[in-house]
């Protein structure tokens, strides 16, 4: 499997090429919390995926009917109920599983409904997020861009933590990699040195 | 991006002397159809996009009649010039159903064979032959496939019906605020109405028209029914409330409250324009809608053979058709891995929120539109 990605076109994430480059051509995929459907478009342009985004956000799902996308309104919160097991290639949680506050049932839904799921999200156990906390702060960076007082995310997690919950819950990584803030993948400490974590995994049993 | 009226129209008619057979087995030797076309059919004849009407409307779906300036089109918030379906990209279509009431041929009209209305020997007809009958209409006005289907509740039904009885022909269907099927409750409404209608004493089985009268009381109590299930609780609150009409009961059982005025004219209006035949026959076509009857309960099944891409709306406070009737649909056609998008509108209008002008509905409708190339 080629890692076909156009250079000089980088996406607005940087999660985007890794994830490009994982799934195959023309596979059928659903991402959950798609907001505004970027990275569905970018895997029908570069690997001719087809599938649905789920989105709850009025704003965010006119956004990606303009982006051309399949898109399904619809609160990840209330379960996946409506697909059936196995309909899709890849269940894809983007910067969103921080986000969510059923993480184990999204979890479990994503990879009843997937053959795979790829996650990603922003690792608390970043070098400069726990510079913020030394020095008092709640982080704030690129990957965690909200205050306190605002924020989406209800839980933070590092990569150490993602990989104790992976073991915990029959999960079997099959990829992982891990950005800096710069988007260069970080192969040394990446629980200190990635801004980033972008993992691929299935089912023990599968 | 201005956003006009596609200003005065006309109704037009075509005349069809080819017989057709209904689902129920009749046959009817030649039929007219009443509708109305905005915009132009364009060179590639790949632009037009039917929409189709619900219970109580017709094919006057924009514009104003010149002679009729106050009577505008059903759906001319969201259809003309500007306007989130566009009638300078779009040759909109709106066709009057068989059995109708509003000049295609129905129980009002003539029985060739006898030389009076055909009253309540008109047959019984479906979803299924209004499809077919407008796919006649679509041929003769030269459009071999549709951009779009679209329609809201029944017409909804419909433009789902297309897709699966004219796969070839239709590129995109809008299905706002449908169900592939009716419940139960849905189905005890329906009967309700149209018992009210058969019931009175000036139905004569529907020959009325021969007595010279209509079953005015019963289409009153119909419509009043309707109404209700149209409108949500919060809703009939907000407008409605407790208010009363002249401030104080009145201890008998004229009109106390303002709910029972807007019923009772509401009532009367539609009694004024509508046919308590066609009413019985829309009502029917409602209750044997269920495209998936045929794949033993499978819609997903039904919907194998479809090649549209499709739009799902439904509205939050819609009791009639709830949103989780329109995930019925979308879980269907997800499963056939066919395109589609669907949004669940936050509206307290109820059923008849697809007929408002609401910025976040009409805005979708204007992006997907804007996608489809003609």
């Amino acid at each position: 499997m080629s890692t076909a990605v156009t250079p000089g076109k980088r996406t607005s994430r940087r999660d985007f090429e890794t994830i490009a480059g994982w799934i195959g051509d023309g596979a059928h995929v659903l991402d959950l919390g798609c907001g505004d459907g970027s990275l569905l478009r970018h895997l029908r342009r570069v690997r001719r995926a087809s599938g649905y985004g789920i989105e709850i956000d009025d704003n965010k799902v006119l956004a990606s009917l303009k982006n051309g996308i399949n898109v399904l309104q619809a609160d990840l919160e209330r379960g996946l109920s409506g697909f059936e097991d196995d309909s899709f290639d890849y269940v894809i949680l983007s910067l969103t599983l921080q986000a969510v506050r059923h993480t184990e049932r999204i979890v479990r839904d994503m990879l009843r409904v997937g053959r795979e799921a790829i996650v990603t999200f922003p690792n608390f156990g970043y070098w400069r997020h726990r510079l913020h906390v030394m020095l008092g702060r709640v982080p704030v960076s690129r990957e965690l861009p909200y205050q306190w007082y605002d924020t989406p995310n209800v839980h933070v997690l590092t990569i150490d933590d993602f990989e104790i919950f992976c073991a915990g819950h029959g999960m079997r990584v099959r990829q992982r990699v891990v950005l800096d803030e710069a988007g260069d993948e970080v192969k040394l400490l990446p629980n200190l040195l990635g801004a980033l974590a972008v993992y691929r995994f299935d089912k023990w049993s599968a | 991006m201005s956003q006009g009226s596609v200003g005065i129209v006309k109704p037009e008619m075509m005349q069809f002397d080819e017989a057709i057979g209904l689902k129920g087995g009749a046959r009817i030797e030649g039929y007219q159809l009443a509708y109305e076309t905005y915009g132009e059919l364009n060179a590639e004849r790949n632009n037009a996009i039917l929409v189709c009407h619900a219970l109580n409307a017709s094919h006057h779906v924009a514009g104003v009649y010149a002679n009729e300036p106050e009577n505008v089109g059903w759906w001319d918030n969201l259809i003309g010039p500007g306007k989130p379906v566009d009638t300078d990209r779009f040759f909109v279509l709106g066709v009057n159903n068989l059995g109708g009431c509003h000049g295609s041929t129905g129980p009002s009209s003539v029985d060739p064979r006898t030389g009076k209305p055909w009253g309540g020997d008109f047959p019984v007809v479906t979803v299924e032959d209004w499809v077919n009958v407008q796919a006649r209409l679509a041929s003769r006005l030269g459009i071999d496939q549709f951009a779009a289907v679209m329609g809201g509740s029944l017409g909804g039904m419909q433009a789902l019906q297309w897709t699966i009885d004219q796969p070839e022909r239709v590129r995109n269907a809008l299905v706002i605020a449908a169900a592939p099927k009716l419940s139960a409750q849905n189905i005890a409404f329906n009967e309700v109405a149209r018992t009210a209608i058969t019931s009175d004493p000036e139905f004569y089985g529907g020959h009325y028209y021969e007595h010279g009268v209509v079953p005015r009381r019963g289409l009153r109590i119909a419509r009043m029914i309707g109404h209700i299930t149209y409108l949500s609780d919060d809703a009939m609150d907000a407008k409605f409330g407790r208010n009363l009409r002249e401030n104080v009961l009145k201890f008998n059982f004229d009109i106390d409250f303002q709910i029972e005025s807007y019923l009772r004219y509401q009532g009367d209006k539609f009694a004024d324009t509508f046919d308590a035949n066609t009413y019985l026959r829309i009502t029917k076509a409602l209750d044997y809608f269920d495209p998936a009857a045929s794949h033993h309960g499978d819609l997903t099944a039904a919907l194998k053979n479809s090649e549209a891409d499709y739009l799902v709306v439904s509205f939050t406070s819609d009791w009639r058709f709830s949103p989780e009737r329109s995930h019925e649909l979308v879980k269907a056609m997800v499963e056939n891995r066919l395109n589609v998008s669907y949004a669940e509108i936050e509206a307290p209008h109820g059923h008849d929120a697809f007929l408002m002008d609401d910025a976040i509905y009409h805005n979708l409708i204007r992006a997907y539109f804007e996608r489809v190339s003609v």
